[in-house]
């Protein structure tokens, strides 16, 4: 890839950022964050710097501080719309932004998934993505009644008791995205004919049953909803470790990893890229992002300082999966620009402060890139798929 | 309070809801002014039409296969429809007090992510959601999910009754004041528990804490369609709304004072539920010319293949041979159900239905075609606009009716000229608004804060205070 091909940003949107102490700093009361206005007011900013994507976090309990199970902290923000809804909402307040909402597999059904998503997709005029995931907790399990989880915690993760569940969830997570795609395929795109001589609304033909069986549910299909845009909407899925990889690598578009550094992105590609070949993966390849937790200021002493009035506030330094970066813009650039080197394709921002941040990114990243020839000016026509260089697939069911 | 202007009495007023056109035959597609079925901005228009109505609320079915004739997809009426709860997400950022009520199983969904989806459109709306609850249970639409059609048709009821109950806890979780946002303390929330909750019944055992804060509404405005009579106790214990099948008066007359003897036996005031009709309607300039309207419509409704397989489905057989401008076929001695599959049947005895349509076609003459426009074509008012704001003033001032949920015939304009010309008519008789004097869905339809429910098979009720100000 050459060095002056444009970047990808994307910006994760959640609460009031990732710092678990943002909400004390930002000027909005903490009754907007449930609050339409206040989401389309993030989007919007985030189409204002003409970025890529955003995407907007979800799950099946309230949020912890702790990784694998709850907590009842109440200084921190808790409490969240359903992600799809969410990026509904928002859809007809913006025009070009890609809309990337986090929908769980291991619970919900694989149809209404897609019916959703593709619903998204018909709404935004084909800018519909889908962060795919996978619900690991008895938490969440027991939300549903269905099915018994076992507690995993930092120690047990690597058990083989852990890892095997991991196995058997992540892969009923690559069933439900075959269903979720498949139905996506099963009306083509000229299935509705309104043939007056004959009285046919639909030629029958041209829908499909998916017919998919697999050991954890099975569905007939075709869907209730025509083909969106784009055809596939844009799959997409966070991974730490090899499972999760090669998850994105058989049903993903793109997925976003937790590089510590510029060196630790080449072996983490590498893995993608090795992932993909295990699981013999045919066409585009995985588009991979990084994640990085972003604060910016005007100098990277400024950026540190509010990092440590945050961690102030909570008590704790910031923990996170990715790694924490405090720059300004222009310090960002060259980090940004290592991370390249070791061919990570875009990257997914997420901002410390839903307010600071973002705003830094939209007023400061995004200028110093457009000043170095490395990002759009305006947007294009095209959908989210065209814009990170991805066709519109042929439809698995057409003749 | 309104007050009629001929005796001097307090007149109830009218409720009216748009119902987006179905799919089934009674949306004209053909018609060239018939726009897509499936597109958003169809969804919108009709939202927003409605909204100018000042209707009481938008009403979306739901889709969970499509439907099947003889064995193969039906092919003769519009098909396809966006996922419910995206779309009234999406109308909800161009619509601004107009309610947004969707059709969602009770079967093929689970509590907790149903009444998270229902409660994030009631905040995303300020206050707008409403989901009519229905109980499809059979192994046809139970292919497309985890399950399958796992749930005896006796069961249905249970599970809604638990399902709305679940629900109702899941929403009581957060109290009102739960969220403090307090910067300088900290406090983001004033309780640690807060969303914990337990649900224990026959259908479900579920435990955990809920992600969504309390929405404006409470809960989102309930509404039924069940014909049965479990459906309508069920109705009577538990909704707000019910949408009930009979239009024409008299039946009408009779559902109303029915549903509302259950709901006084369930202990509820019986203002506290509305009974809303679906209904059709045909406008003209003058009587003549809505009848001759009439006929053109009901005759695109039923084309000859859709008369055939209209027939088809009451006969419960395949009938190649049939010429739909000819004589009515002796009924059938046995009765096959899976001729159609996937779209609500209300006879109770097919045999008795068939019986029943043959005898009218012998007595009046009707050959299959005109049978099927006498039998299936919901043209519940036709006239001219004031005729026809009369005919629902009438019914609804007679307890035929609170007012109805209204479905034009061609997608997305069917309702312009309701709301052009009936609606004022309607405002003029003092009968309906001329302005939203609340902001969500339960203010328009008069309705109280919500109220928890608990279920004799919950092994988990707790005496939790019903959470007032719901609505502040």
């Amino acid at each position: 890839m050459s060095s002056l091909d444009p970047y990808s940003v994307a910006v994760a949107l959640d609460g009031a950022g990732w710092h678990p102490a943002a909400w004390r700093f930002n000027t909005v009361p903490a009754r907007s964050y449930f609050t339409a206005g206040h989401w389309v007011d993030q989007v919007r900013q985030a189409e204002r710097g003409l970025l890529d994507f955003v995407t907007f976090e979800d799950s099946l309990t309230l949020q912890s501080s702790n990784l694998f199970t709850a907590d009842s902290r109440t200084d921190q923000v808790r409490g969240r719309f359903d992600a799809v809804l969410l990026a509904a909402r928002v859809a007809p307040a913006t025009r070009h932004i890609g809309l990337v909402p986090t929908a769980g597999v291991t619970h919900s059904e694989p149809f209404h998934l897609s019916t959703g998503l593709a619903t998204l997709d018909h709404i935004s005029g084909g800018r519909a993505g889908w962060k795919v995931r996978v619900s690991a907790t008895p938490a969440e399990a027991e939300n549903f009644g269905r099915r018994t989880v076992p507690q995993i915690d930092e120690r047990s993760l690597q058990s083989g008791a852990a890892q095997e569940l991991l196995a058997e969830l992540f892969g009923e997570a690559a069933d439900a995205v075959e269903v979720v795609r498949r139905l996506w395929d099963s009306w083509e795109d000229d299935a509705v004919i309104r043939d007056r001589s004959t009285g046919r609304y639909l030629d029958r033909g041209k829908l499909h049953p998916v017919d998919f069986q697999g050991s954890h549910f099975s569905v007939v299909g075709p869907s209730i909803t025509p083909r969106p845009p784009q055809g596939q909407p844009l799959v997409t899925a966070l991974a730490h470790s090899t499972i999760p990889y090669e998850l994105a690598a058989k049903g993903a578009d793109l997925v976003y990893v937790t590089p510590r550094d510029a060196d630790d992105a080449r072996a983490v590609v590498g893995a993608v890229r090795q992932a993909e070949d295990r699981v013999g993966r045919t066409g585009a390849r995985l588009r991979i992002f990084a994640d990085l937790v972003v604060f910016l200021e005007d100098t990277p002493e400024r950026a540190r300082s509010r990092k440590a009035r945050f961690d102030g506030a909570d008590g704790a330094e910031l923990v996170s999966d990715a790694a924490v970066l405090t720059d300004s813009p222009t310090g960002l650039v060259r980090t940004l620009a290592g991370f390249r080197e070791a061919g990570i394709d875009g990257f997914r921002l997420r901002p410390g402060a839903s307010e600071a941040d973002l705003r830094a990114i939209v007023t400061g990243l995004v200028p110093e890139l457009q000043s170095r020839g490395l990002f759009r000016r305006s947007y294009d026509t095209g959908t989210l798929r065209s814009r990170l260089g991805l066709s519109v697939p042929a439809n698995r069911y057409a003749a | 309070m309104t007050y009629s202007r001929r005796t001097g009495f307090p007149k109830k007023q009218v409720h009216l809801a748009a119902g987006f056109p179905g799919v089934n035959h009674w949306t004209v597609w053909s018609d060239p002014r018939s726009g897509s079925q499936t597109d958003f901005a169809s969804f919108v228009h009709l939202a927003e039409t409605a909204e100018r109505g000042k209707f009481d609320f938008f009403f979306l079915a739901e889709g969970l296969r499509l439907r099947e004739h003889l064995g193969r997809l039906h092919d003769l009426d519009v098909a396809g429809r966006p996922n419910t709860l995206t779309v009234l997400a999406a109308l909800a950022a161009v619509t601004e007090r107009i309610g947004l009520v969707g059709t969602l199983s009770s079967t093929f969904n689970e509590p907790y992510d149903l009444a998270r989806q229902l409660a994030t459109v009631d905040h995303l709306s300020d206050g707008r959601a409403g989901w009519n609850v229905v109980t499809s249970s059979d192994a046809f639409h139970g292919a497309n999910f985890r399950r399958g059609g796992y749930l005896d048709k006796a069961d249905r009821y249970t599970r809604a009754a638990e399902f709305v109950a679940a629900s109702r806890r899941l929403w009581d979780s957060w109290s009102a004041d739960a969220l403090v946002g307090d910067q300088p303390t900290g406090a983001f929330l004033s309780d640690p528990d807060i969303g914990r909750y337990t649900f224990g019944g026959e259908h479900f055992d579920i435990a955990g804490r809920f992600t969504v804060p309390r929405s404006p509404q409470g809960h989102p405005v309930l509404v039924q369609a069940g014909d049965s009579a479990e459906g309508r106790d069920f109705a009577a214990r538990t909704v707000d709304v019910v949408f009930s099948a009979h239009a024409e008066l008299e039946p009408a007359r009779s559902f109303y004072a029915d549903v509302t003897r259950r709901v006084v036996a369930a202990g509820r005031n019986p203002d506290s539920v509305l009974v809303l009709p679906g209904a059709g309607f045909v406008l003209g300039d003058s009587t003549s010319d809505a009848r001759d309207r009439a006929r053109e419509v009901a005759l695109a409704q039923v084309g000859p293949e859709t008369a055939r397989a209209q027939l088809e489905q009451v006969w419960g057989a395949e009938l190649p041979d049939l010429d739909p401008d000819g004589p009515v076929p002796a009924p059938p001695t046995s009765h096959d159900t899976t001729i159609r599959l996937g779209q609500a049947r209300h006879a109770i005895d097919p045999l008795a239905q068939a019986r029943r349509w043959y005898d009218r076609a012998t007595t009046e003459g009707l050959t299959v075609r005109e049978l099927v426009i006498a039998e299936t074509t919901r043209h519940t008012f036709v006239g001219t606009a004031a005729e026809v704001a009369g005919q629902i003033d009438h019914a609804v001032q007679t307890e035929a009716a609170d007012g109805y949920i209204l479905s034009g015939h061609i997608t997305p304009t069917g309702l312009d000229e309701f709301v052009d010309t009936v609606v004022p008519e309607l405002q003029d008789r003092g009968v309906f608004r001329t302005e939203y004097e609340g902001t969500t869905l339960r203010d328009h339809l008069g309705l109280g804060a919500p109220t928890a429910t608990t279920l004799p098979t919950d092994r988990t009720a707790v005496s939790r205070p019903t959470v007032v100000g719901a609505t502040a």
